[in-house]
C-alpha cells in the first residue's frame, strides 16, 4: 500500500508528489468530534448573527451556536449583547422563544427576572438572601466571552484569550465587505430563515459550500431549468476583466470567485426576468460602479463569490445572498441555519425577484441544495467501508503552474490545513 | 356557501357533495404523487397556478417579502415536475417511495365557483431504510367550474417547527 495511505496522521499533505488526503475517520468518529468541540467550537469566532435580525432596542433571538444556548439581543440603550441561555439559579433557559421583543427576561421556573442588559432584577423580600448573594454579578445573566462584529455580522468567541475578531477573518473582512456594500442603505436578513438536518459530518457542508468541481455532475437540472427558462447567461459580460479564482483568505477561510452563469439581483440582468427590470437592474449596476470603480462595481454586479469562514459559516453571493451556518449533532448529524441577505429597505418588486431566485437553486426545496444534501449524505454512507478505504482525495489543482482555479481544491486545502493546526495534539 | 351560482346546479345547495367531490379530487391527486405520475398530477393546475412550503416555524405568509422554502409559479412548478422525471435528480435517484395521506377536509369558502379548501396531511417518504415525515395542512384555491377540477393555488404549510427530514424534493 502507498505510504500517504499508512500514516496515522489525519490529514496528510505531500506537495513534491501533489497529493492531500484526509481521513475518513475525520468524519465519522465521536472522539474527532468531541476534540474539535474544545479544539474548534470553543475556541473560534462563530458567527451568532446579524444585527438587522435584532434591529429594534430590546429584540431577541435565540439560538444555538458552538452547542451552546445563547441569547442574542439588543438591550434598552441600543447595546448588542449575546447571554448564555441558562439561568444562574438552577440552569433553565430563561428564553425559550425564538425571537421577540421584550423589557426584561423571566426565568419561568422560579420567577428570577433580568433585565435586558443580564442584570439581575427581582425583587425579593429581606431574608430571602444574603447580601452576598447578588455580589460580583452571581445573580445576572452570563454573558458570551467575546462578542464582537464587522459589517453588522457578529461573532462570539468561547475563548477570552483568543485574537480580535477583525485579526481572525482576516482576508475574509474585504469580501464581507463586498456583501455588505451591494446597498448604501446597508444589508438586512429577510424574514426567519429556513432551518433542516442534514445526516452527514458538518466539514462535508463546509467543503460542499465552496466546491465548484462538482457544480456541472450535480447540479446539471439546475442548469437545464436556466436554459430553458431563457435564464442561463454564460458570458461574463465584463471580458476586460477576469475575476474567476479562489483566493486563500488566511486562518482556513477561503473564497472562489467566478463569472456568474445566473441572473443577480444585486445588478446582473437576465431575459427571464423580462425587460421591464432591466432598466432598474442596469441602473443599480451603474451606481455600483459610480461607488466603487469599474472593476470593483463590476465585480460586486457580475461575479459570484462563494465564501467558507472557518469552521462553519458561508457567505454565498451567488444567484441571491445566502449566509448559512451549521452546527455537528453528531459525527453524522449536522443542523443547517440558512438566512437570505437583501438589502435594506429594498424596493418590493426587487425583493421578490431576491427571494423567488434564491428558491431557485438553493435550500431544501430549491433545485439544486438538495442534490449537494444527497451527495454529503452518500458520502457519509460510503464511509462505512472506511477500514477497506479510508482516505478522501483533495489533490485537484496542487500541480498546477500559476493561481488556483476556481474548480481546483486548494480552498478546501486551506481548510483542513486549519484544522490539522486546530487540532493539533489533539489527535 | 350555499348557492354560489358558479357551481354546478347539483352542487350549489348540497354541501356535503360539493365537499365529496372535492375529497375525491385531492384522493386522485395524492394518489398521482404516491405513484409517481408527476406530470399527470401537474396537468391538475390551472395556468397561472403557484405553488408555496411557507417557512416552518413561523406565521410569515407572503413569499415576496419572506424566505420560503417553495414559492414557484406555473413556470417553475412545470419545471419542478419536469426536474424529477430525470435522472439526474439525484435526490429522488433512485425514486423515494411516498404514501400522502389526507383528512379533515373542509370546504372553507366558495366565491363564483372557486372552493378554498384546508386539509390536513400526513406524507411518508421512504429512501435507503430512512423514512421521512411531514405533516401539516394544505390550503387549496380549488376552480370546481371545470371537468375535472383546476388547482388554481395550492399552499402546503407544515407543522414542524424545523424541517427534519432535511430535504424538501417530493410534492407533499
Amino acid at each position: 500500500m502507498d505510504t500517504i495511505l499508512t500514516t496515522p496522521e489525519m490529514v496528510v499533505e505531500d506537495r513534491a508528489r501533489h497529493l492531500f488526503r484526509v481521513s475518513r475517520h475525520a468524519f465519522t468518529d465521536e472522539t474527532v468530534l468531541e476534540a474539535e468541540r474544545r479544539g474548534i467550537f470553543d475556541r473560534c469566532w462563530l458567527y451568532v448573527g446579524h444585527g438587522s435580525e435584532i434591529a429594534n432596542n430590546c429584540d431577541f433571538v435565540t439560538r444555538n451556536v458552538g452547542a451552546r444556548e445563547l441569547i442574542f439581543n439588543r438591550d434598552r440603550a441600543g447595546v448588542v449583547r449575546a447571554f448564555l441561555n441558562t439561568c444562574p439559579h438552577r440552569g433553565a433557559m430563561v428564553v425559550r422563544e425564538k425571537k421577540g421583543n421584550a423589557l426584561s427576561f423571566r426565568c419561568f421556573y422560579h420567577g428570577w427576572s433580568f433585565n435586558v442588559n443580564g442584570r439581575f432584577a427581582s425583587r425579593f423580600d429581606e431574608g430571602n438572601y444574603g447580601k452576598e448573594h447578588y455580589g460580583g454579578g452571581c445573580a445576572d445573566l452570563v454573558q458570551v466571552p467575546r462578542l464582537e462584529s464587522h459589517r453588522d455580522f457578529w461573532f462570539v468567541n468561547f475563548d477570552r484569550n483568543a485574537i480580535s475578531l477583525s485579526d481572525y477573518l482576516a482576508g475574509a473582512k474585504d469580501y464581507i465587505d463586498m456583501v455588505a456594500d451591494h446597498a448604501e442603505a446597508g444589508m438586512e436578513i429577510v424574514g426567519s430563515g429556513q432551518q433542516y438536518v442534514i445526516n452527514a459530518n458538518w466539514k462535508l457542508l463546509a467543503e460542499n459550500s465552496i466546491d465548484a468541481f462538482h457544480g456541472f455532475p450535480v447540479h446539471n437540472t439546475y442548469f437545464d431549468y436556466l436554459k430553458n427558462i431563457g435564464s442561463l447567461r454564460m458570458e461574463a459580460g465584463a471580458g476586460h476583466f477576469g475575476a474567476s479564482g479562489m483566493t486563500d483568505l488566511g486562518n482556513g477561510h477561503a473564497v472562489i470567485e467566478y463569472a456568474s452563469p445566473w441572473g443577480r439581483p444585486v445588478a446582473r440582468w437576465v431575459p427571464s426576468w423580462g425587460e421591464e427590470k432591466r432598466e432598474v437592474v442596469e441602473r443599480l449596476r451603474a451606481g455600483l460602479i459610480q461607488r466603487f470603480g469599474e472593476e470593483r462595481g463590476t465585480r460586486i454586479a457580475e461575479f459570484s463569490r462563494n465564501m467558507l469562514i472557518f469552521p462553519n459559516l458561508v457567505i454565498n453571493d451567488i444567484m441571491a445572498i445566502t449566509v448559512r451556518t451549521f452546527m455537528p449533532s453528531a459525527p453524522n448529524k449536522m443542523t443547517v441555519s440558512a438566512w437570505a441577505l437583501g438589502p435594506r429597505g429594498e424596493d418590493h418588486e426587487l425583493r421578490k425577484l431576491r427571494l423567488f431566485n434564491f428558491l431557485e437553486f438553493l435550500g431544501p426545496g430549491g433545485f439544486a441544495t438538495p442534490d449537494d444534501q444527497e451527495a454529503l449524505e452518500n458520502c457519509q454512507r460510503g464511509y462505512s467501508n472506511m477500514r477497506e478505504v479510508g482516505w478522501n482525495d483533495i489533490s485537484k489543482g496542487m500541480p498546477r503552474q500559476g493561481p488556483p482555479m476556481n474548480d481546483d481544491e486548494e480552498q478546501m486545502r486551506c481548510f483542513w490545513r486549519q484544522w490539522r493546526s486546530r487540532m493539533g495534539a489533539g489527535l | 356557501m350555499n348557492g354560489d351560482a358558479g357551481l354546478a346546479p347539483a352542487l350549489r345547495s348540497d354541501p356535503a357533495a360539493l365537499r365529496g367531490r372535492i375529497e375525491d379530487f385531492l384522493y386522485f391527486e395524492a394518489d398521482l404523487l404516491d405513484e409517481w405520475k408527476v406530470e399527470e398530477w401537474f396537468a391538475l393546475f390551472a395556468e397561472g397556478a403557484t405553488y408555496e412550503v411557507p417557512p416552518t416555524g413561523s406565521d410569515e405568509s407572503d413569499s415576496a417579502s419572506s424566505l420560503f422554502y417553495i414559492a414557484d409559479d406555473y413556470v417553475r412548478l412545470r419545471e419542478r415536475v419536469v426536474r424529477l422525471t430525470k435522472k439526474e435528480a439525484h435526490s429522488e435517484f433512485p425514486r423515494s417511495q411516498q404514501r400522502h395521506m389526507i383528512s379533515n377536509v373542509r370546504v372553507i369558502a366558495v366565491t363564483d365557483g372557486v372552493a378554498d379548501v384546508a386539509c390536513n396531511f400526513v406524507t411518508y417518504r421512504a429512501k435507503r431504510g430512512v423514512v421521512d415525515t411531514y405533516y401539516g395542512k394544505h390550503l387549496y384555491r380549488i376552480d370546481c367550474r371545470t371537468e375535472p377540477f383546476r388547482i388554481r393555488s395550492k399552499r402546503s404549510i407544515l407543522s414542524m417547527d424545523m424541517l427534519y427530514p432535511g430535504k424538501l424534493t417530493i410534492i407533499v
